[in-house]
């Protein structure tokens, strides 16, 4: 009796082999996209499944609060630099956080643009309002085309291109006259907003600043929780099912590409506002190693995140400056712990532990 | 002395060697990315900075063991290769089950690492590396000067190429290697031991950036940027290539160097964006890349 049971299970054992090496195979067949390959998404890495609350609405207006008392505490000119490089981490994460597309080349909408603003504000004397504007849609006209050429690959290959395709506006920008190669555009004005207010006063620039800040963290946040936003995140979770769910997610990956080439533009034009400044370290790959590295530490895929992650950059850079060459040393330190031990960065910590979505 | 197209013939052959010499890195490099890429499923950023360490362990087996330069070819690329061995247990093998971005974000922090180290103790300046002894002079072909050295580089990478190859194409190693690419969990069932293949291949992917470095280091001189300057073109090069074939890496790296030297010549102000330009042509008409399977 017992020897046939057991004969009995090993059939069956047997039967269940051959099932799932049948399966095997076909998964493999598959394993070509990747998709399909068994893997951690950002989201399961950030914010899990006992997210409880939404605490939105009340961290943002401790947020405001803060960024409102701040400057009487904190020198101003830091603060808008800050800022500036969060809307830029914010711009960021909208790619990686909710789509989930790596894009290494976010200089290049950051840096072009602040030239735009510059050589605006400069040789045409555009208002600064003009000025970010014209920067505005240089980083929209050059995502439109850096996003439509990248889209056409995935996964790791995004990530290349959209490094190699900003290498190749980095030497347009080393070679390009009006961009005064080594020197940048220095001492570029600021002017009067409007033609009315007069932006020299470190006040009223940071007045401006936190408003054009907060303005694109709040488009950014609408974005996220529209229902394009929903489907941006059904692609960043798989693409296979919302393609077959008959959503054209080439599209929508691009107007999300463009949104936040855009917005990483409206970043960089600001900057050449506020520091009268755009250089070819705006252009070049380490900057757009350093907004993936702020966001990283900030928390992928969480709102508030690649905030936090530019203040905390930025503070580093400031704090360590003493020490020069070590601070890419830390840096990259910085980039292996986080993605060893720390994959949800700071914000997506306190989402965790406090069981709520931030 | 006949001219093609206005160009002096010498003018024109030089930057061809160049080209090709650019070629045999851009070969070396995509080689091995690809290589790491087929087991690993990780792009490794840090491939220029272990080739800058190749270049930089024969820099310093020369200064303080007096090791020249036909020890460094050995020494070198089995020091870095190590190094990449440690790096693979230490830090990649935890990353397998994430989203392949983790892979290029840790690497990106490795490079950065690695040439901030270098930095703080050499300086930017490059540092000279003399041409073996054996190897200096060149010969003169009637239409141009070809040093010897640079002969050597060009013939030496198309070996190590076709090398590299034959092992993966042809011998049972290689055949362990693409069944583990295709299928880990069979392959492992067979009683072969899938981790240790893994680490050493990406132990041997670095150790071709690293052999690549030491022959870079007599042409280009040694300094901490080498690498990284080299890395994003060689990412365009992958990109045009595709990383799915061997000889389709060797085949795009050396094409784009002639082009690259030829557009010297032709139109000098385009030669740093022409391989970009013609990335971006291939993802218009081949999204795929010129010797990939469908992405």
């Amino acid at each position: 009796m017992a020897v046939g049971e057991n004969r009995g299970a090993d059939r069956r054992r047997y039967f269940s082999m051959k099932l799932s090496l049948l399966w095997g195979s076909k998964g493999n067949d598959g394993s070509k996209k990747p998709s399909d390959q068994p893997k951690v998404s950002i989201e399961d890495e950030t914010s899990g499944a006992t997210v409880t609350k939404d605490m939105f609405g009340i961290a943002f207006i401790a947020m405001t609060v803060l960024l409102a008392i701040a400057p009487f505490f904190v020198y101003p000119l830091f603060l808008m630099q800050a800022l500036c490089f969060a809307l830029f981490a914010c711009a960021f994460n909208l790619l990686i956080g909710y789509v989930g597309l790596l894009s290494f080349g976010h200089a290049l909408y950051f840096g072009w643009a602040s030239y735009l603003s510059a050589h605006a504000a400069k040789v045409w004397g555009l208002t600064p309002e003009l000025a970010i504007l014209t920067g505005t849609l240089t980083g929209c006209v050059l995502g439109l085309i850096a996003g439509s050429l990248a889209i056409r690959r995935l996964g790791i290959y995004f990530a290349m291109i959209t490094l190699s395709l900003a290498q190749m506006m980095y030497f347009f920008a080393l070679q390009a006259k009006f961009t005064g190669g080594e020197d940048g555009i220095q001492a570029v004005p600021r002017g009067k907003l409007f033609g009315v207010v007069d932006l020299s006063n470190q006040m009223t620039m940071y007045v401006v600043v936190a408003v054009i800040f907060l303005a694109g963290f709040l488009f950014i946040h609408r974005i996220i929780n529209s229902p394009f936003g929903e489907v941006l995140k059904a692609i960043r979770e798989n693409e296979q099912r919302a393609i077959s769910l008959g959503y054209k997610t080439e599209r929508y990956k691009l107007v999300a590409f463009v949104l936040s080439a855009t917005l990483a533009g409206l970043a960089g034009s600001t900057k050449a506002i506020v520091l009268q400044l755009a250089s070819l370290t705006d252009v070049n790959w380490p900057m757009s190693g350093e907004v993936v590295l702020m966001t990283l530490v900030g928390g992928l895929g969480t709102i508030f995140g690649p905030v936090i992650g530019a203040f905390v950059i930025l503070v580093m850079q400031y704090k360590l400056a003493p020490v020069g060459e070590w601070v890419v040393v830390i840096q990259g330190a910085i980039f292996v712990l986080c993605v060893l031990l720390f994959r949800r960065g700071i914000i997506g910590e306190i989402a965790r532990l406090l069981r709520i979505r931030l | 002395m006949f001219e093609l197209l206005g160009i002096p013939p010498q003018a024109l052959f030089g930057q061809l060697l160049i080209g090709l010499i650019n070629g045999s890195f851009y070969a070396l490099l995509s080689l091995g990315l690809a290589v790491i890429f087929g087991m690993l499923n990780i792009i490794n950023f840090s491939h220029g900075a272990q080739y800058m360490m190749g270049a930089f362990v024969a820099f310093l087996l020369l200064q303080h063991l007096d090791i020249g330069y036909w020890g460094a070819l050995i020494v070198a690329p089995i020091v870095v290769g190590f190094t990449g061995v440690l790096i693979e247990r230490l830090f990649l093998q935890r990353l397998y089950k994430l989203d392949h971005l983790y892979g290029l974000l840790l690497t990106f922090g490795l490079a950065l690492i690695i040439e901030g180290i270098a930095r703080k103790y050499y300086g930017s300046a490059g540092l000279p590396y003399r041409v073996p002894d054996s190897l200096q002079g060149g010969q003169n072909l009637g239409f141009m000067f070809l040093p010897n050295y640079r002969a050597w580089v060009i013939v030496f990478s198309l070996f190590v190429c076709l090398g590299t190859w034959f092992v993966i194409e042809r011998t049972r190693l290689g055949a362990y290697l693409r069944a583990a690419t295709e299928n880990p969990t069979l392959v492992r069932a067979f009683g072969i031991n899938v981790p240790r293949l893994i680490t050493l291949t990406y132990g041997f992917g670095v150790g071709l950036a690293a052999l690549a470095g030491v022959m870079a280091a007599p042409i280009y001189n040694v300094s901490p940027q080498m690498g990284s300057e080299l890395i994003i073109v060689v990412f365009a090069v992958v990109v045009i290539g595709g990383m799915g074939s061997i000889m389709g890496a060797v085949v795009t790296g050396f094409g784009l160097g002639v082009i690259e030297g030829l557009t010297k010549v032709f139109f000098p102000e385009a030669s740093n964006t022409v391989i970009f330009v013609i990335m971006a042509i291939v993802l218009l008409v081949r999204p795929a890349g010129l010797f990939g399977r469908s992405a």
